[in-house]
């Protein structure tokens, strides 16, 4: 069938399946950093602070409204200028980090307006302080519902991970590129890029589908 | 060197750049539009071959990254005696997989549009392609606006990928800006603020606009 050829399929496989697992490492490692950093975002968003919230909300909006490559980029080049030198990874992960935050702060945010005022009022009336109130009231009762709604972003980190073989990150795209460009074959790296892609995120799309319903369920949303 | 001096300068390149971008934020609209609507009413058909080719190709979009397509396109398709050219095949990439995310909003708009609806010009005698037409894509379309806002918004950050196959848009002039100069930030950061002024001062108003209009026109607002 067209030109493809078994044994280089078969001869290329491991290199792919190596450079997948950076590929995964990358999506978790951001997805990590979005996690935390969404929470400080969103946070900041409700200080009482105006001008902080106001800056936080448009460098959310910021973020979310400009592309993840040019930000990819601009973390990787900009540091040199100023005598910074960070490697591929650090910038990548800087990056795809901070843009999946802006999205996750979102959800957050949605977790946090959906807190009843009456808990808000019951912490003023036992006299907790701020933190108190958002540690031990808050946040606790913010963040499940928010879980339910984090997945896609995992899966949506994930198939963005390619864009960081534009630095030198060598994830799956990378390894393609690289296999493609020695052996002056293009077809199979890149098909089996494709299919590894399907691979993982149709079934765990299907999975973490599932784990929000169970969410869901738990914490008796629906 | 002052910003002035490089906006002097560079200025050009980046409005070059933009209409480029433009361009191809236009076409692959167009297109994901056109096959978000035909596989999103093909989801909803009646006979499950139908409703699985349309399964495949959303999956088969979604599943896979938006890199991965378009050097598969660029890359692979010439392989099979399929050459595009890299402005062609750009546009296409985009246009195919926003189209696919596309396909679910319209799929999801239309069943969201209440029964009653459906039976009533069903009571009219309406031909399916009438009742579609007529009844149920306009208040679907109300319904699914503020999902194409957020849409097109992800398209325009997506057209940024087609730089990679050296169509010379937006994000490929800051690329050439900042290797010739080393200006990093002057570089990226114009690209940067002009993609986010395009996203947040013209397309968002504009889709807002055009929600109010479209839900003022069937009567709710």
């Amino acid at each position: 069938m067209f030109d493809w050829r078994w044994d280089f399929a078969w001869e290329i496989l491991p290199r792919l399946i190596v450079a997948t697992g950076n590929t995964l490492i990358a999506a978790g490692a951001g997805y990590l950093i979005a996690i935390v950093l969404g929470l400080v975002l969103a946070l900041a968003q409700r200080t009482p602070l105006r001008s902080l919230s106001w800056i936080v909300r448009e460098f959310v909006e910021f973020i979310r409204s400009t592309p993840l490559v040019l930000q990819i980029f601009f973390v990787f080049y900009v540091g040199p200028q100023f005598g910074v030198r960070l490697d591929p990874w650090t910038a990548g992960m800087i990056a795809i980090g901070l843009h999946y935050s802006a999205y996750l702060s979102e959800v957050y945010r949605g977790g946090f307006e959906a807190v009843p005022k009456g808990q808000w009022e019951a912490c003023t009336s036992l006299s907790m302080s701020m933190r108190q109130t958002y540690v031990r009231v808050i946040i606790p009762q913010a963040l499940p519902p928010s879980v339910a709604g984090m997945g896609n972003y995992l899966v949506g980190i994930f198939k963005d991970t390619p864009m960081l073989s534009v630095i030198g990150v060598a994830e799956l795209m990378h390894a393609a590129n690289a296999i493609g460009s020695e052996n002056y074959r293009f077809l199979e790296p890149f098909t089996l890029v494709g299919i590894i892609f399907l691979a993982i995120s149709l079934p765990s799309a299907g999975l973490i589908k599932l784990f929000e319903s169970w969410v869901r369920r738990r914490i008796g949303i629906d | 060197m002052a910003y002035l001096e490089f906006l002097a300068e560079f200025g050009s390149r980046f409005l070059d750049g933009s209409l480029i971008t433009v361009a191809q934020f236009l076409l692959s609209a167009a297109l994901a539009i056109a096959i978000a609507l035909g596989f999103g009413l093909l989801k909803l058909a009646r006979h499950w071959v139908v409703r699985g080719v349309a399964t495949l190709y959303i999956e088969l979009f979604r599943g896979t990254s938006l890199l991965v397509q378009l050097y598969w396109i660029f890359f692979v398709l010439p392989l099979f005696g399929l050459t595009l050219e890299k402005f062609t095949a750009g546009f296409l990439a985009v246009g195919m997989n926003l189209g696919a995310y596309g396909a679910e909003l319209v799929r999801g708009a239309v069943r969201s549009v209440p029964k009653g609806q459906w039976e009533a010009a069903y009571a009219l005698s309406m031909s399916p392609a009438r009742r579609m037409w007529r009844i149920i894509l306009p208040q679907a379309l109300v319904i699914m606006l503020p999902g194409w806002g957020n849409l097109l918004i992800e398209l325009l950050k997506a057209t940024a990928l087609v730089s990679l196959i050296s169509v010379t848009d937006l994000m490929f002039e800051a690329k050439q800006v900042n290797s010739t100069t080393f200006l990093s930030i002057q570089a990226f950061g114009t690209a940067l603020v002009i993609y986010y002024v395009f996203a947040r001062f013209l397309l968002t108003p504009a889709m807002r606009r055009l929600e109010l209009s479209m839900a003022r026109r069937i009567g709710k607002a």
